[in-house]
């Protein structure tokens, strides 16, 4: 890349998000919360189970407003509307049960008004990426939980976001198929140039895609502790076989062992968890 | 055919050949009961005739009738119930008791506030299905994965666009249950009406035959309401079969 280090692509200042507990009193969720994405970067989010991470990511996406602090992506300001250029994978299935595979990753180009021509050419190539293009005329129930996950992915790339970011998109799946599926969020990554933010709780899953990974504090959630991994973009899942990512992901066990006993202790607490 | 549609049909030729049997060979009065075959006969004979068309036309427009009011009428009001939390716990107990209560025995206030005639009738097969209707959409609704309402979201969808191409075929199998219940109710509240309130329909008929020893009108009507019954339920069936087949649940 021509002139110095990329551009930051999304930045985080001093973000927090609360949510009203039984009437009165505020559960303080995330934050404060600062943090840079460059343009190209994949950087990964892990933090004990209900320290906001899926929080953080709702507010970065725009689908719930910060109560203080700016999220800026491209230059302008997100807050609680969802920007062009941002696509989201869930955890959960999002795929629309009653409709095809290919009418599921066709619906975002309809509605955007996107050509008929275009919007089968673009879904025909999500589908040939993704591994689905046997699959264009079944339906989610006729498929994997892996295979679902990837019509998700295909629906949200074939809208060609600049940021991708995803909230555990392989949290449901078996060991072997998160593996691959890491490995192709990795092709994918590296085809489309695009920014990717990945929250996982699974350590090795960070250590092993992302160029930097963050940790996160027990509730609220704040960063505490920021790895580069130093991968070359070109990689796979045989980095795990490497010492250096012994070292990654057992510095990042010693900062989130800590975090997670204090997360297992709050829950012990009687307090309302988020929805 | 799988294995256990053929031991259903099975065991229903059975007990209709049985009943077949014991009337044919006396041990059951033809004063009380009539062969199948000859209320199939009769109904055949009925319908050829053409008397009681009148009668089909008028229960089949205040089932329908019925039937569609219960199923607007229950779907908005289940939404507007859903947008109001509050409200919704005030009234589940009374949603969840609401079939506990016989309210046919209240039938004379019917009759003095809206008299005889058709719109009773109607009334009270709305007020069989329409609370079956309410609590279809609210299960619906309470289905519907947060994950697809964030994700209508992402693809900037208004709220009627998420309503209408989100919201209501995420919960379409849920409110199969209520748009079922719901004509199946619409059924047994205009008939049992038609004894009571009316001078004319299926229900009516059949009561003036029983009144007038008329066992072959009576039993032929009997079969006939059984049979359109079970043709409505089973369209109804292909229909669902079909979308759970799609749906995989």
């Amino acid at each position: 890349m021509a002139g110095g280090a990329p551009s930051i692509h999304l930045e985080v200042r001093a973000v927090t998000r609360s949510f009203p507990r039984d009437g009165q009193s505020k559960l303080d969720a995330l934050g404060p919360v600062d943090m840079i994405l460059r343009r190209g970067e994949f950087v990964a989010v892990v933090g004990p189970s209900g320290c906001g991470k899926s929080t953080l990511l709702d507010t970065l996406a725009g689908l719930s407003a910060p109560d203080s602090g700016s999220i800026v992506f491209e230059g302008a300001e997100v807050r609680g509307r969802v920007p062009e250029g941002i696509g989201v994978v869930f955890q959960e299935d999002a795929s629309f049960p009653w409709m095809t595979v290919e009418d599921n990753v066709a619906f975002g180009l309809r509605r955007a008004g996107v050509s008929e021509a275009e919007t089968r050419r673009r879904v025909s190539d999500a589908l040939r990426l993704m591994g689905l293009a046997d699959f264009a005329r079944a339906y989610p129930a006729q498929l994997s939980g892996g295979m679902r996950q990837r019509v998700c992915i295909a629906r949200t790339l074939v809208t060609r976001p600049r940021l991708i970011l995803l909230d555990e998109p392989f949290g449901a799946l078996d060991a072997q198929t998160r593996l691959l599926m890491g490995e192709e969020l990795l092709t994918l990554w590296r085809a489309t140039e695009a920014s990717v933010l990945l929250i996982t709780h699974a350590l090795d899953e960070a250590a092993m895609l992302a160029d930097r990974v963050l940790v996160m504090s027990a509730r609220p959630g704040r960063f505490i502790d920021e790895i580069v991994t130093g991968w070359p973009r070109e990689r796979d899942s045989r980095i795990a076989a490497e010492p250096a990512f012994g070292e990654i992901t057992a510095r990042l066990w010693k900062v989130l062992r800590a975090e997670s006993m204090k997360a297992i202790g709050e829950r012990q607490r009687p307090a309302a968890e988020p929805a | 055919m799988k294995a256990a549609s053929r031991i259903r049909l099975g065991v229903i030729a059975a007990l209709v050949a049985l009943l077949e049997l014991m009337v044919r060979g006396g041990a059951i009065s033809r004063r009380v009961l009539l062969a199948p075959s000859e209320m199939a006969a009769d109904l055949v004979r009925l319908l050829a005739e053409g008397h009681y068309h009148g009668d089909i036309a008028t229960t089949l427009a205040d089932v329908l009738t019925a039937f569609a009011i219960a199923l607007t009428a229950g779907f908005a009001t289940g939404v507007a119930i859903h947008a109001l939390p509050r409200l919704r716990r005030a009234l589940e107990p009374l949603l969840a008791t609401y079939y506990a209560v016989p309210f046919f025995a209240f039938y004379p206030v019917f009759i003095v506030i809206l008299g005889v005639g058709r719109a009773p009738i109607v009334i009270v097969g709305v007020l069989f299905g329409v609370v079956a209707m309410i609590v279809a959409t609210l299960n619906g609704l309470d289905r519907i994965p947060r994950v697809l309402r964030k994700t209508a979201k992402l693809m900037r969808m208004g709220r009627i666009a998420t309503a209408l191409r989100i919201e209501l075929p995420a919960a379409l199998p849920y409110l199969f249950t209520g748009i079922k219940l719901a004509i199946a109710y619409a059924f047994i509240g205009v008939i049992a009406s038609e004894f009571i309130l009316a001078a004319e329909g299926i229900g009516y008929r059949i009561a003036y035959a029983f009144n007038n020893f008329d066992n072959r009108t009576m039993y032929a009507l009997m079969l006939f309401i059984v049979g359109l019954v079970t043709a409505v339920n089973a369209a109804f069936h292909v229909a669902e079969t079909r979308l759970q087949r799609r749906l995989g649940r």
